[in-house]
């Protein structure tokens, strides 16, 4: 393995960290928040909503994530009305193709995730929750929410993880994030072995970091696995 | 010449795509096949290197998981075709061929999707290994099976059995990661539907198409593995 030609790869790829982190982090954020909207629909009891959020996550986790980019950045453009909209600045543009396609996916994964975090909560606890007379929205905050982010955390990370793996598609609608500009290399040197090692490298890193990030998380949600920890600073409190 | 109608796309006329779609939706089957039967195998060894291996096959099996679970699957597939080809290449001026040879995108393709999924059905079989009752594996050698028959007669089908509803998964993902195999050039679903997209400028119709015809197949499978779980686990009293 030639040593400089993988340093002059590590830092052209190092460039398009940022585009790769920047589609990973927009789609996940929007991603979120359409996801808790299905989640809601399906747990609302609205037979409508219900079907509606069950129909869209089938489509999304049914079909490739490739169709659904295609669908979106070739397929929309067939359409005199969407390409007179107001719309069509957004949709013309790759990038925003690309996070359009990667949050309505990431939606359809995440709504589920979310779904059994919320159906975790014990009932009791809401009834409870109910009896010292809090509102629908005081027990979602400070009863439901709270726990339900706790359990979906690890599933969730997941989810960004393939997010993450996921952004690589963008380089077929030419974003050069990453995945986009290692191909380019390997097409221009040959040197398949090199390239393919810092690039994976650099995506292994990357969700090293998210991994790391999450079971931080997941420590601070929850401090009953920290008990012994806090009963100890306690104790050497009182000795004091 | 008049525009075409959704219809006329899809069928099997003289000038629809039916067939063309058809043959698409075959060859993705096909690698889709292809690569969960490699990547089976991966994973047998995966997870019996990870469950019974020594210190430095146990090692091995762990680095192949986490890289490959951690880094896309399209880098892979760059990696086998653009890499098959450089040692095809390599092979062929050896024997004094002149220029470029490419990989065939098929078995690039397949072996890249089997590797990744590999890496997962590795964590299905290890998962399922687990769940098998030791009293059970103990009672075998009280019975005095030998290390084989006890394989074949209790672990493997009650690990399969535990593995069923994950393998089934992996299959999904398995069938919605060959679309990535279109980059490769072989005509699969998604490369026909761009192939139709272009020589008749109607891109939303042909990818909405092949939408449907992943949806359908992932649909259809997801009911046989139902089937075949119900099968595994007759005898298995429920709730």
């Amino acid at each position: 393995m030639d040593i400089k030609f993988a340093l002059e790869t590590f830092w052209s790829l190092l460039a398009a960290l940022p585009l790769t982190l920047e589609l990973a982090a927009t789609s996940i954020a929007l991603g979120s928040v359409l996801a808790l909207g299905l989640a809601l629909a399906r747990l609302s009891g609205i037979l409508a909503l219900d079907l509606f959020a069950r129909t869209y996550v089938f489509l999304f986790r049914g079909t490739p994530l490739l169709v659904q980019i295609f669908l979106i950045y070739y397929g929309l453009s067939q359409f005199p009305a969407v390409r007179h909209s107001i719309f069509w600045p957004l949709l013309r543009e790759p990038y925003w193709c690309a996070v359009l396609a990667l949050m309505l996916n990431t939606a359809a994964y995440a709504s589920e995730i979310i779904r059994g975090g919320l159906i975790s909560v014990p009932h009791g606890q809401v009834e409870a929750a109910r009896a010292c007379g809090m509102g629908r929205f005081m027990i979602f905050r400070r009863i439901v929410m709270p726990q339900a982010l706790r359990q979906a955390l690890p599933g969730y990370g997941n989810e960004m993880i393939s997010m993450v793996k996921a952004t690589s598609l963008a380089s077929i609608i030419t974003l050069m994030e990453i995945t986009g500009v290692a191909a380019k290399l390997i097409s221009e040197s040959y040197r398949v072995i090199e390239v393919f090692v810092v690039a994976g490298f650099i995506y292994l890193a990357i969700n090293f970091a998210l991994t790391r990030l999450v079971a931080f998380a997941e420590h601070r949600l929850n401090p009953q696995l920290r008990a012994p920890l806090a009963i100890s600073a306690q104790l050497k409190g009182e000795a004091h | 010449m008049t525009e075409p109608g959704f219809l006329d796309i899809i069928s099997f006329g003289a000038d629809g795509w039916g067939p063309a779609l058809a043959a698409g939706a075959w060859m993705t089957i096909l690698i889709a096949i292809a690569g969960f039967v490699i990547g089976g195998v991966i994973g047998t060894f995966g997870a019996w290197a990870k469950i019974s291996g020594g210190p430095i096959v146990r090692r091995c099996a762990e680095t192949y998981t986490t890289v490959l679970r951690g880094i896309p699957d399209l880098l892979v597939i760059y990696l086998f075709y653009f890499g098959g080809s450089a040692v095809v290449t390599a092979i062929g001026q050896l024997f004094g061929a002149e220029g470029f040879v490419s990989f065939p995108g098929f078995i690039a393709g397949a072996l890249a999707v089997g590797i990744t999924s590999g890496a997962q059905q590795t964590e299905v079989y290890r998962g399922a290994f687990r769940a098998v009752h030791p009293g059970e594996l103990e009672a075998a050698t009280a019975c005095g099976m030998g290390r084989l028959l006890k394989f074949r007669r209790i672990t493997a089908p009650l690990t399969l059995r535990y593995a069923l509803p994950g393998l089934g998964n992996v299959w999904q993902v398995v069938l919605k990661e060959s679309a990535l195999v279109s980059v490769t050039g072989v005509v699969e679903l998604l490369r026909q539907a761009q192939i139709g997209a272009g020589s008749t400028s109607r891109p939303f119709d042909f990818f909405f198409i092949a939408a449907m015809i992943y949806l359908a197949i992932s649909t259809v499978s997801g009911l046989v593995l139902q089937a075949t779980e119900r099968r595994f686990s007759r005898g298995v009293r429920r709730g």
